[in-house]
């Protein structure tokens, strides 16, 4: 009986330990790629998704709910004002502005899990477009 | 009464602690492939009241701590109790929980490994998954008798999770390996669907619009171990739910269960609230000394 126990104990630790690892790997791999820009993601969005027409782009509600959506679900990482925050990249910056609202969308939609940006799937597809329309709407940043 | 108290406490902070909030799924028993966000600890309370033929019915509880590791990793601890009426009230025990994301990026169908080991009495009765035999004749015994039984389980599941125009579609099937006693392999299952009422956002911040509530139905049931293997002497459950996700963090979760055979409880009702702590890795990340 205490080999078993044993046995789940040593799964869990490993299993956690594996976690850890990672987590330290991804941590080191960010080092490394420091100087690697965080919007490189936007550059690897596919064409047709990229050509993706937003549907809500002439909503008049859509950039005050995406602005909503904004504050609940991204400024703990991006900031409050999207200009960027300690785990989250500056969203007023010509990359993103000059994205088509396909690729942000994209990105949005699938994350980018290996960078800690969590994947948005969970937010029907109107939300998703609504918070495009917000950060396309961003003025550019105040040099 | 404290159980009451607990929960006036908990909306009297709700009340007066308005911010953020999160989008979370409905679902008591199933899991979907949205994990927990990185860095953000998700406090959770839930209950699992019961019905008992050849016994008094219960109330069984429990709290999850839940933590977003990284984006592709959520650790959770749960720790269990119940109160069976006319008995006692009993701890009986606790439950270290992870899943991991098994592909980076969103497709069809998607992934979700969950890796779970189980110390818990045979007077847990918080049903959070229906596994092998587990029948409603299980929970008849007295606390007394039942808590000298020990269970040490290591439990494997395959979250298999889709969401197509706001619905989301998830199937977990699992395998439990009792590691005490040489017991076979126990296996279930748990399904899940479910929608939010609304799937655009209105423009201002509200608590009863139509895109905070998300509803669906769960279907969760025992089939056999690895000898008998089938649907024959288990237990299957049916239960709606509904979440309710206010503009403060918290979420509501209620679901009224219906056993569907005569193995089963004839009613369950299960209820939770929860609340996200955003950022909590980083606060206690400076606490400890970090940057």
């Amino acid at each position: 009986m205490k080999r078993s126990v044993c046995r789940a104990f040593i799964v869990c630790v490993v299993t956690s330990a594996f976690g850890s690892v990672a987590v330290a790997q991804s941590a080191g791999s960010g080092e490394s790629r420091k100087d690697k820009s965080p919007y490189v993601e936007l550059s690897k969005v596919p064409a047709k998704a990229a050509a993706k027409h937003n549907p809500l782009e002439s909503d008049p509600d859509a950039v005050a709910a995406g602005s909503k959506l904004f504050e609940m679900h991204c400024a703990e990482c991006h900031g409050a004002d999207a200009s960027g925050g300690k785990k989250g990249p500056n969203l007023r910056v010509e990359e993103v502005q000059q994205a088509t609202p396909g690729s942000l969308f994209w990105v949005l939609t699938n994350g980018v899990v290996r960078r800690g940006m969590p994947v948005w799937s969970r937010l029907p597809e109107p939300q998703r477009w609504q918070l495009v329309s917000y950060i396309k709407s961003l003025p550019a940043p105040s040099r | 009464m404290n159980f009451r108290l607990l929960i006036l406490s908990l909306l009297a902070i709700f009340a007066v602690h308005l911010q953020a909030h999160a989008q979370e799924s409905p679902y008591l028993v199933t899991y979907d492939h949205y994990l927990e966000e990185p860095g953000s600890l998700e406090v959770e309370y839930f209950s699992n009241f019961a019905t008992q033929r050849g016994g008094p019915d219960f109330h069984a509880y429990w709290m999850e701590l839940e933590y977003g590791a990284t984006a592709w990793w959520t650790s959770e601890l749960y720790l269990d109790g119940q109160t069976t009426f006319g008995d006692s009230t009993i701890f009986t025990g606790f439950r270290l929980e992870n899943r991991f994301r098994l592909l980076k990026s969103e497709h069809v169908i998607n992934p979700v490994l969950y890796v779970e080991y189980e110390q818990i009495t045979e007077a847990d009765k918080i049903m959070k998954e229906i596994e092998g035999h587990d029948v409603e004749i299980d929970h008849a015994e007295s606390n007394a008798v039942l808590r000298q039984g020990h269970n040490h389980e290591l439990e494997l599941k395959l979250i298999l999770s889709s969401t197509h125009n706001g619905w989301n579609f998830a199937v977990n099937p699992l395998a439990v390996k009792p590691l005490t006693g040489g017991e076979p392999w126990e296996f279930g299952y748990a399904l899940g669907v479910s929608r939010p009422l609304a799937l655009k956002a209105s423009a201002k911040r509200c608590t009863f619009c139509r895109e905070n509530f998300v509803a669906g139905v769960e279907m969760y049931g025992g089939i056999g171990d690895r000898p008998s293997f089938g649907l024959s002497e288990t237990s299957h459950y049916v239960a709606p739910v509904v979440a309710w996700n206010l503009p403060s963090n918290w979420t509501l979760r209620l679901s009224p269960g219906f056993g569907l055979n005569d193995n089963s409880h004839q009613f369950l009702l299960r209820w939770g609230v929860s609340r996200e702590f955003q950022g909590f890795g980083a606060t206690m990340a400076r606490l400890l000394g970090g940057r």
